[in-house]
């Protein structure tokens, strides 16, 4: 392995016991990433830093936040009143939760779009989904923690879900909440797993990278690099690039964080949580929307009470997206050379769309069925549609190299030679 | 692929007004706290607050607050002293194990009305007057829904059966609320000589409230005026670093 070409004593003598600086160089300038990534490709590096803010503002948080059904409430409120900064720590946080859903959304649909999914970067997406489970658990958890209205009923609604497993339903869900109702146990034990799960999310995340790293990005154009005619070093290239994305990025999330913070919270969060008045309406964050709406769509399925057929679509809405590799059936990864699926996939995009406004209202009158009709067509897309278009569509023809495709002369070996390469 | 920015935006755009319908729409105010750069108006707000001390705090607690924290508002440290002092607070237990009266100071938290919910429902007809700290932040439409919540006060539509004990209101979901019209014009006199009508004291005390919802909220907006210029001028330099280093590539 060619080592860095480190100068410094203490680097070299570190290195050679502990290879550090050998990998950073070798995952960071000589990593050959493909020479045309979109701004589609930032999402990646966004989701990392958001990870990052969340656990650092939660962190802080944890340290003034009371886990306790006559406190909680109020010891929010303190952090917001009195501790110093702690209106920036926590509404950087609730944003922040939002915002981490935004930027992993849209890495997701990026990986639809582009096929990111295919062979050989299965099981970099498994552990895609994965880290979405997993993010979906922690904000669920983290959002009981400030015992307002929502949470409390929220939780109930949610952790009562359990209880249309036949039999065993409704042991499960006394296990879940430690008692007879959502309680001081339950707020303990969702503020230890709100802790743990972002830090077991970080495992995912560096097993997450290892894949990646193994076969590099896809790209736009969906074919595999061919030579290095094909490929940049990551760094500086991509780092500046996501340097400059995560700017446009943070101007937005700090719009909100400063100045419209409560927009995307539910007013009735900011009363106290009271088991013994129901609000009017409950309903989920808004990144829960598309997936609350497939719960209360679905209507009985032959045997099935719609209670219990709303729980499995729910779960089976994520399940799904393990099975895309083997449910698409096309060889060429990119929408690009994909006339059909390129246009299909919008459709997908619109359906969870009104998924996400079937969510937010009540079951009654059109929403009834607008909410049934996109239940379906969720699942026909990925179990149906993804296969037949898979066999039916005939794709354009592929470019013969990256560099063929997107520069003017056909590219002439980059990289290595560049300017800003030598040290 | 850009489209879906797009859908994203409309997305967001058609989740948000979730909620609100077939009520009476609120009017619209303006608040010298709207905007990037609003600022609480100290002198309404002040107002706000003899409203809420002479009115709503017969029945209204606001447990989040302590007197101290008036100095929000631009009370000077001895005002807060005469107003905290004015209250009866139950300290102890002294050394003979007894709780005892104590004029209030300024650390200590307001004076609720009411010792616990069942003295306040056993005094209202069974109705429980909500803690006002949180208000503003705790209804659709904010101080414009207090604002007109406070003057919404309507006979009942030819027809309509109002429970015992209840009043017509245009605002409050199902129209019927338990709380008596708290304000009806000249209910205080200002210490600023400014006339007590009913507008004028909706609007103020809506401004009390909106400040005791958010104290912090100036302090917000100047910090977050200050970090986004940091963070245009900075992404600002990243574009031209990044179009820079990218020249050869293209
Ligand atoms: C005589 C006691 C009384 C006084 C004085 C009073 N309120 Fe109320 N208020 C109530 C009660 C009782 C309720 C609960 C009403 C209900 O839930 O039907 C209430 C409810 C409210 C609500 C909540 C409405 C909602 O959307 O749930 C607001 C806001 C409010 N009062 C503001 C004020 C303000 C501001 C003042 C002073 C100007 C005031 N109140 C004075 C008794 C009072
Ligand atoms: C994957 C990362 C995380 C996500 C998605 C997340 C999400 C959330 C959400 C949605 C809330 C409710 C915010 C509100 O409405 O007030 C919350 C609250 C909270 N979180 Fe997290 N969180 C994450 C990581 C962490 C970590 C690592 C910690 C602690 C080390 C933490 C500590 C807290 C605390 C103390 C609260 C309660 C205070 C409050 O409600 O503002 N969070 N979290």
């Amino acid at each position: 392995m060619a080592a860095a070409p480190q100068q410094n004593k203490i680097v070299r003598w570190i290195d050679h016991r502990l290879p550090i600086f050998t990998f950073m160089q070798h995952e960071l300038n000589e990593y050959p990433t493909p020479r045309n990534l979109s701004y589609w490709w930032n999402f990646g590096s966004l989701s990392g830093i958001m990870l990052v803010i969340m656990i650092v503002t939660g962190v802080f948080l944890a340290m003034q936040y009371t886990p306790n059904v006559n406190m909680a409430f109020d010891s929010v409120e303190r952090i917001m009143r009195d501790v110093n900064f702690g209106w920036l720590l926590r509404y950087l946080h609730m944003n922040g939760a939002s915002f981490f859903f935004i930027v992993v959304y849209v890495h997701l649909f990026r990986g639809l779009y582009y096929g990111s999914y295919k062979e050989p970067r299965e099981l970099l997406w498994m552990l895609g989904v994965v880290i979405l489970l997993l993010m979906m658990a922690t904000a669920f958890m983290g959002y009981v923690l400030p015992w307002g209205q929502m949470s409390f009923w929220g939780a109930k609604v949610i952790t009562s879900l359990f209880s249309a497993i036949p039999v065993v339903g409704d042991s499960i869900v006394r296990w879940l909440w430690g008692g007879f109702s959502v309680d001081n146990p339950t707020l303990n034990r969702f503020f230890s797993l709100h802790y743990l799960l972002p830090f077991v999310i970080v495992g995912v995340v560096v097993l997450h990278l290892v894949a990646l790293h193994q076969h590099g990005s896809n790209n736009p154009l969906g074919i595999d690099r061919k030579g290095p005619q094909d490929s940049i070093p990551f760094h500086p290239y991509y780092t500046v690039k996501d340097m400059f994305g995560l700017g446009v990025f943070l101007i937005i999330y700090a719009a909100f964080v400063f100045y419209m913070p409560n927009a995307l919270g539910d007013p009735q969060n900011y009363v106290q949580a009271n088991p013994m008045q129901t609000p009017l309406e409950i309903v989920p964050e808004w990144y829960f929307l598309p997936f609350y709406a497939i719960l209360r769509s679905v209507p009985d399925i032959l045997f099935i009470p719609a209670k219990l057929a709303g729980v499995l679509c729910l779960f089976g809405a994520i399940g799904v997206l393990f099975f895309l590799p083997w449910l698409d059936t096309s060889r060429v990864r990119s929408a690009r050379f994909r006339p059909v699926y390129k246009w299909v996939f919008w459709l997908l995009v619109i359906d969870v769309a009104v998924l996400g406004y079937c969510g937010a209202h009540r079951p009654e009158g059109w929403f009834i069925l607008a909410g049934r009709l996109s239940t379906l067509y969720y699942f026909v897309h990925f179990i149906i549609l993804f296969p037949v278009i898979g066999w039916l569509e005939r794709p354009l023809p592929l470019p013969t190299s990256i560099a063929a495709a997107v520069t003017r002369k056909g590219g002439a070996p980059l990289g290595a030679a560049s300017p800003m390469e030598k040290h | 692929m850009r489209a879906l920015a797009l859908a994203v935006a409309l997305f967001a755009l058609a989740v948000v007004p979730a909620g609100a319908q077939e009520e009476t729409p609120l009017p619209k105010q303006s608040w010298s706290f709207d905007g990037p750069f609003g600022t609480y108006d100290r002198a309404a707000a002040q107002r706000g607050f003899q409203v809420y001390e002479e009115v709503c705090s017969h029945c209204h607690s606001m447990n989040l607050l302590h007197y101290r924290d008036l100095e929000g508002i631009g009370y000077s440290e001895d005002e807060i002293k005469a107003i905290a002092a004015a209250q009866q607070v139950t300290d102890g237990p002294n050394d003979q194990g007894e709780m005892y009266q104590r004029p209030g100071r300024p650390s200590d938290a307001f004076v609720p009305p009411f010792a616990n919910p069942e003295a306040a429902r056993a005094a209202l007809n069974g109705a429980l007057p909500p803690d006002l700290s949180l208000i503003i932040k705790a209804r659709e439409g904010g101080p414009d829904y207090v604002d007109g919540l406070l003057q919404g006060y309507k006979n009942p539509p030819a027809g309509m059966k109002m429970a015992d004990n209840m009043q017509y209101n245009e605002y409050f979901t199902g129209h019927q609320i338990a709380m008596p019209p708290p304000l009806a014009g000249d209910d205080v006199k200002f210490a600023d000589g400014t006339k007590a009508t009913l507008t004028q004291e909706a609007h103020d005390v809506a401004t009390f409230l909106t400040w005791a919802s958010e104290p912090t909220m100036e302090e917000r907006k100047f910090t977050g005026a200050k970090v986004l210029i940091f963070l245009l001028v900075m992404t600002g330099v990243l574009y031209g670093a990044k179009r820079q280093i990218w020249a050869a590539v293209h």
